[in-house]
Formats: C-alpha cells, structure tokens, sequence
C-alpha cells in the first residue's frame, strides 16, 4: 500500500523502520575494495577474488539488482573473439578511434575486443543462456547454427551477440557472493581516502554512510575499483515524471567521479554535451511501437498498412530483411547502439535506419500517421527473436514491457504496436521512446571518466576504474563487464605487491562532518531535491550550448555560492534522505568538474557536442583530451593526447601494449 | 479526515495482492532504491514511502517468492501503450477496461 493510504486507515505515520545511528563507525579492512556493485563492480570483485585477495563489495543498493545493468540485457556488445566474428580487437578498437577522431577509450576497447568473449562465456557457465539451445531459431538469418550463437546489428560479422540475459545480475551477483567476496549493501560511498589524506596521493580507502540506519563506514584497502555509475540528475531533475522511463536510477549520481576528483584524479571529456534524450514527458523504455536497437529490423507501417523501408546509411532505402543488418560499405561492419559512439558516427559503421524522406512523405500524404510495429507481418523468427527473446531479456523488459503487454493481451503474432504520434518532427522514426519534441530543450553531461593507463589506474596510485560510467566513453552492459573483469584483476596485483597504509584520521573526520552536516544543522530547511533542482537550473543555464569564459566563471561562482548558502542548510527526516542529500551536494562538485573543464577547453569540439561561443573555432592545436583535476592550491588543466595509450612510454601497437600490461599469467 | 500531502506521482507503482502477500519484505529488502518500508504490522504487506524513486525495474516482482506484486506502469505510460489488432481494427492499451484475456506464451530461453 502506498504511505497515504496507511495512515489514511490507521491515523499513524509511521515510524523509521531501522535503527539509526548517525556516525557510529564501522571499520571494513580488505585486500581491494570495489566502490559500486553494479555488473561492472560485481565482475571486478569476481576477478580479484579469484586471484586469490579479500575483496568488499560497498554498494549504494542490493548488488542483485543494483545498477543500470542490475535489469537485464538482450545484447552483449565486444565479444568480437567469439567464434563467428569477423571483427578483430584491432578493428573495433580502430573502428572507434576513427568515428570519433581520436576522441573514444581506444584503450578500453582494446581490452574489452580481447576479453569480451571470455567474460560472455563465463557468465554462461555460472548460469546464463547464450545460445539458442533449443533450435527455436535454427535457419534464422541471426543465428549460427554450428554454435547457436545469434546476432544482433550485423549478421554478416557477427561481432554482437542476442542473448538471454534478464537473469544476468542475480546471477553474476550470486557467483560473487559464492566466492566469499564481502558484501556492504546500502552503503553510499562518499568519500576516498588517500594517503596521508592528501589530494593526488596513493588511495587507501573510503568511507560511506548506510542509508537505512544511517551508521558510517571506513573502507580500508590497499587497492580501490571505483565502479559507479553515470548520473542523470546533473544537468535535469524530475524524478516524479522521469524515473519510469530512464535506464539509470536516482542512486547514480555519478559519485565515483566526484570522490575521484574531491581526491585529485584527472579527469578527461568532462566538457562533452548533448541534447539529452531521456528527459520529461519520454515513454517507458521500449514500450512504444519502434525500429531501432531492440526492435531492429522490425515491420514498419502506417496508418493504413502500407510498409516504411528501411535504408542504409547513405539513404538508399533497403528491401529485403538481411539488408537491415548490414553496413552500407563493404568490408566495414556496424557498430551498434549503446557504447558511447553514436554521436557523430561515420556512415560505414552506422546502423540502418527508416526511410530519410519520410517526414516529406507524411506532409505530402503517401504515409498517413499514426505509424505501427507490424509484428503480425513478420515472419514467425524475425518476430520471435524480437518479442520473445529481446523484449524479454533486455534491461528494464521482462516484468514492465514483457508481463505488463501480454497480461493485457497483447499477442504479436496479431496486434501492432503503435509509435507515438508526438515525434514526426524528428522522423525518421528510430528509437521512438527515447524523447520527444514536447520536451524543452536540454543538456547533458557527456561520458567523461578517469583518465586512466593501460592497467585501467587512475592517476591516483591504487584506484582503478571500471563501468561505463567512470571509464570515459564506454557503454553498455557487456563492455561494463568485460572493462570491470579487468579491473578488478589489476586491482587484486596491485593489492599483491603494496602493503596497506593506515588512513589519516584527519580526512576521514572531514569526511564525516560534510556527510553529516544535513543531520546536525539546526534549523536545515533545504531538502535534496529543492537542491538538486538548484543544480540542473544552474547547469542547464552556464553549461549548456551557450558558453563563454565569462558565463562558465559565473557558473562556478553560483555553484560554490550554492553549496556556501542553501548547501548549508540542508535537512534530512531520515538516513535515506541523508543520502540523497549527501548525493545532491555531490552534484555541486560534479558540476564544478563540467564548468572546469569546458572552461579549460579553449576551441569548440563538434565531435564531442562541445560549443564555446567566445572560441568557435575547431583548432587543431585542441585536438586532444582536457584533463581537469584539483589540489590543494585549485584546478589544473593539461593537454593529453588523444591517442595517449600510444604514445611516450606506451608501444604505437595495442595488442604489444595489451599483452605488457594484461596480466594474463595467472588469469 | 487527515490533513495530508497530495499524493506523489506515481500515485500508485505497485499492487500487492492483499491474498498471497505475507509481509516477508522480500520486496522490501530487493529494492535497490530502498522505495518501501517493512509494514509496522507483522505480516502486512510494505508500505511504498518513496513512489518517485521506483525506477519500475521489476526486481521486487521477480524476487517475491509468493508472485503477489504487479507493477503497476504510471497513467502517462499505459496511455501510450496502444496496440491495435490487425483483424478487426480494434484499439487495445495497457489498463484498459474489459481487456482482452492474457497472452499467456511464455518468453524465449530456459530461464
């Protein structure tokens, strides 16, 4: 029932369920702590426990369902060394340096073309169907009949895999648990500890505060994965309408790059932007008549039945069904939906999309609105594969798409589902929930994460990143994964060879006083969400598509002025709003570290949305990653190479410098 | 009468069936948001305090050992939801009155 109707019957509120104790310390010591138990985290942990140290796992949730990833997934992306695949590491790692100029995780792709096939099939040994076992899709265009394996995006290099992964959380979260990995749920990280408690050094810790019972923890470890996830609360904030329809949860607040800056880390491609796609008046994820990622290669219709084409990237329309899963170039392979290279992306990877002119069509009157998935209209597999087997499994699917469709009697094999008639603006159709052009124009933050080395080590000694929100441009499930495995095996070597180092009382009691403020200010009348509104005002205002040194300086004067005045007056009823407040404060510094880097960046970057009205010219001399951090004496900011990974001490070859720094013996 | 807050929207982002529900609080204890409490009354079903932080992503239906929830999508969302059958024309939507009886085939895979 929900809280009103509860007191409604009994005339009681009622009381905090948990026992609070606000400040009690609890000290947790490990080999390697993982900060963020999402597939990411959770995959970290499972490596470094099988190398042999202890490992806590201190998640902001229940790690079994925590996550974006804690959903499910229907594909998994960069297992290009599984069996069937006709892409190299090389070529996906070169695929996206290129479609991004430089501007991508080449390194990280790197890693996860080497090992994302291994990663696959070990979820599939702990318990995950990967394979069409039961031949329902034998003969399909999608499928391998040798393996069993099936396709998505592209069915002639066979690098994306369809799998049966709505299981995938409870299950990687129970081969953890099962290792003897230490689980710490409901514990909001806060902060790092560092060395000596100074910004910049070696990370030997953290701290965090329960959010049921309020209780501080002090994480001691000798080697740290920060693993959390990307926000959506920075730059908008509307959960009452936004949370049904987002794919990540309000407990992202992208606080593994806040405690990674507060603590001296440089941080790269903070200053990317873009309209956000999420936000306002959206629909459920997948919920509405689509052709794009998930429904890909779906029948489209109109009103009246007759089929929208698809066409290929340079806009030839495509009639036949093998021809949607197909790059428009020969010898190139499409790279798909989801792994933070959409923006911008070269034709010759570019996945198939609906016919270019059809808005034209519309107003002319060939097509009549509104448009349809025509399930009926396919054949029984192309139709299966889609409904039965992505739609099932796909990440936020089976219970609120899957079940809520076919308790009320949705049958594909009779009914179309109808896309919303609110988007025509924006045709040609393709990921048709994703916004809307009701919505007010917005921005995001981009995928900016640690700048890191081949080992996935920040620049702070001992922390390692991992997930596709602290590793820079990186996405989606399986790459989140396969980045995590890694991670947590060179965090688990690190934690090997250096002793532990006992944390400085001094920053852990500045620590706890910033957490507990909310909680023992008199008077505290600023709850988080009025302060969290507060942030996505001032960000959308002074880091939006307009910026200039001028207006990016008043942004940062306003944000400190923020956490200086309504910061300070913050007021939480219980734990739980004690860490969202803790969270909302956190957005502040998450804000300062946008502001600072796109006022370091002094030349506009298209390719990664990127527009400063005061240097509007794209300078050669700024091709190249930012790297913002902060100590004690303020911000720094330095130019990197965006090849980095290639260059200086590094080999020019990734597969010499993946198989240095791998730490495969031993694997 | 109480003097109350309008309620939060979603108003409404679960359904316990008041017959199989037993108060265990599996659904409570799943919820990586922490949306509900545990009941103050043993055995009654949770209270959800925190509507608008339900990410609607169905770990708590798939975790109660009784099936006693149903997540219930926000009125926004069964609006937009419209399916029309191909033979006869007919409009159907997510919460819709008289519905068409189940589609009860199960989803692909062995889990």
């Amino acid at each position: 029932m929900n809280w009103h109707t509860y007191v409604n019957k009994t005339g009681k509120v009622p009381k905090w369920p948990y026992p609070v104790n606000y400040g009690k310390e609890n000290i947790i010591t490990s080999d390697v702590l993982i900060v963020g138990g999402g597939v990411a985290g959770c995959r970290a942990a499972i490596a470094a426990r099988q190398r042999g140290v202890s490992v806590v796992v201190a998640d902001r949730g229940f790690s079994k369902r925590s996550g974006s990833g804690g959903a499910g997934v229907d594909h998994w992306h960069g297992a290009v060394k599984n069996p069937c695949s006709k892409v190299t590491p090389k070529m996906y790692s070169e695929a996206a340096m290129e479609t991004t100029d430089g501007y991508t995780n080449g390194l990280a792709r790197y890693i996860i073309g080497s090992e994302g096939w291994d990663a696959l099939q070990e979820v599939e040994e702990w318990g995950v169907q990967i394979r069409d076992l039961d031949d329902e899709f034998k003969g399909s265009i999608f499928r391998d009949d040798e393996t069993k394996l099936m396709f998505a995006y592209d069915i002639e290099n066979k690098h994306c895999l369809r799998i049966y992964g709505y299981n995938i959380k409870p299950v990687v979260d129970a081969k953890m648990r099962e290792l003897g990995c230490e689980v710490y749920d409901r514990v909001c990280v806060t902060g790092l500890l560092t060395e000596d408690g100074r910004p910049g050094a070696r990370v030997v810790g953290a701290v965090g505060v329960n959010d049921r019972t309020g209780e501080f923890y002090i994480f001691k470890a000798k080697a740290v994965v920060v693993s959390t996830g990307h926000t959506n609360r920075l730059f908008n904030f509307a959960p009452e309408m936004t949370e049904s329809q987002s794919m990540t949860n309000l407990n992202q607040t992208s606080m593994g790059h806040v405690i990674g800056w507060r603590a001296g880390a440089e941080l790269i491609m903070m200053e990317q932007s873009g309209p956000n796609v999420l936000s306002g008046m959206g629909y459920a994820p997948y919920s509405t008549g689509n052709d794009d990622n998930t429904y890909q290669g779906s029948r489209i219709v109109d009103k009246d039945g007759r089929e929208v084409h698809y066409a290929d990237a340079e806009g030839n329309l495509i009639y036949d069904e093998e021809g949607i899963f197909k790059s428009s170039e020969e010898g190139s392979f499409v790279i798909g939906h989801g792994i933070a290279l959409d923006h911008g992306i070269m034709p010759k990877y570019k996945i198939s999309g609906t016919d270019p002119d059809l808005w034209s069509k519309v107003q002319s009157g060939e097509y009549q609105m509104p448009f349809y998935t025509d399930f009926p209209g396919m054949s029984d597999t192309s139709r299966d594969i889609i409904f039965q087997l992505m739609l099932a499994h796909e990440g936020k699917c089976r219970v609120p798409i899957y079940e809520n469709l076919t308790k009320w009697g949705f049958d594909p094999a009779q009914d179309m589902l109808q896309y919303p008639v609110s988007d025509y603006g924006k045709l040609p159709l393709n990921c048709s929930w994703c916004g809307t052009d009701k919505t007010p124009d917005n921005w995001r933050g981009g995928e900016g994460g640690f700048l890191t080395d081949w080992r996935l080590q920040t620049t702070l000694p001992g922390l390692f990143a991992a997930g596709c929100g602290p590793l820079p441009s990186q996405g989606c499930h399986g790459e989140s994964q396969t980045a995590g495995r890694y991670s947590g095996r060179q965090a688990a070597v690190f934690a090997e060879a250096h002793d532990a180092l006992e944390p400085s009382r001094a920053q852990i009691e500045r620590e706890k006083a910033r957490c507990y403020a909310p909680v023992s200010t008199e008077g505290g009348d600023i709850g988080w969400k009025e302060l969290n509104y507060a942030v996505a005002r001032l960000m959308q205002d002074y880091c939006g598509e307009y910026k200039t040194e001028h207006t990016l300086d008043m942004g940062i004067r306003r944000l400190k002025d923020l956490w200086d005045t309504e910061g300070q007056r913050m007021y939480a009823g219980n734990p739980h709003e004690l860490v969202r407040a803790i969270e909302s404060l956190s957005l502040i510094e998450l804000g300062l570290a946008h502001l600072e880097a796109s006022k370091a960046r002094k030349s506009s970057c298209p390719i990664l949305g990127f527009s400063r009205v005061d240097y509007p010219e794209v300078s050669d001399d700024w091709h190249c990653w930012v790297a913002v951090s902060q100590d004690e004496g303020g911000v720094k900011a330095r130019k990197v190479p965006v090849d980095y990974y290639l260059q200086g001490e590094y080999s020019g070859d990734l597969e010499e410098n993946y198989r240095k720094y791998a730490e495969l013996e031993g694997k | 009468m109480y003097s109350l807050p309008s309620l939060a929207a979603p108003c409404k982002v679960l359904e316990f069936d008041k017959d199989k529900c037993v108060g265990c609080n599996a659904c409570v204890n799943t919820c990586p948001c922490d949306v509900m409490i545990p009941n103050p009354e043993p055995g009654e079903e949770p209270i959800v305090l925190y509507a608008e932080e339900c990410w609607f992503c169905g770990g708590c239906v798939e975790e109660c050992p009784h099936k006693a929830l149903t997540l219930v999508p926000p009125a926004k969302q069964r609006l937009s939801t419209i399916w029309v059958r191909k033979s006869t024309g007919k409009e159907y939507r997510m919460g819709m009155k008289d519905p068409l009886p189940p589609n009860t085939r199960k989803p692909s895979g062995r889990t």
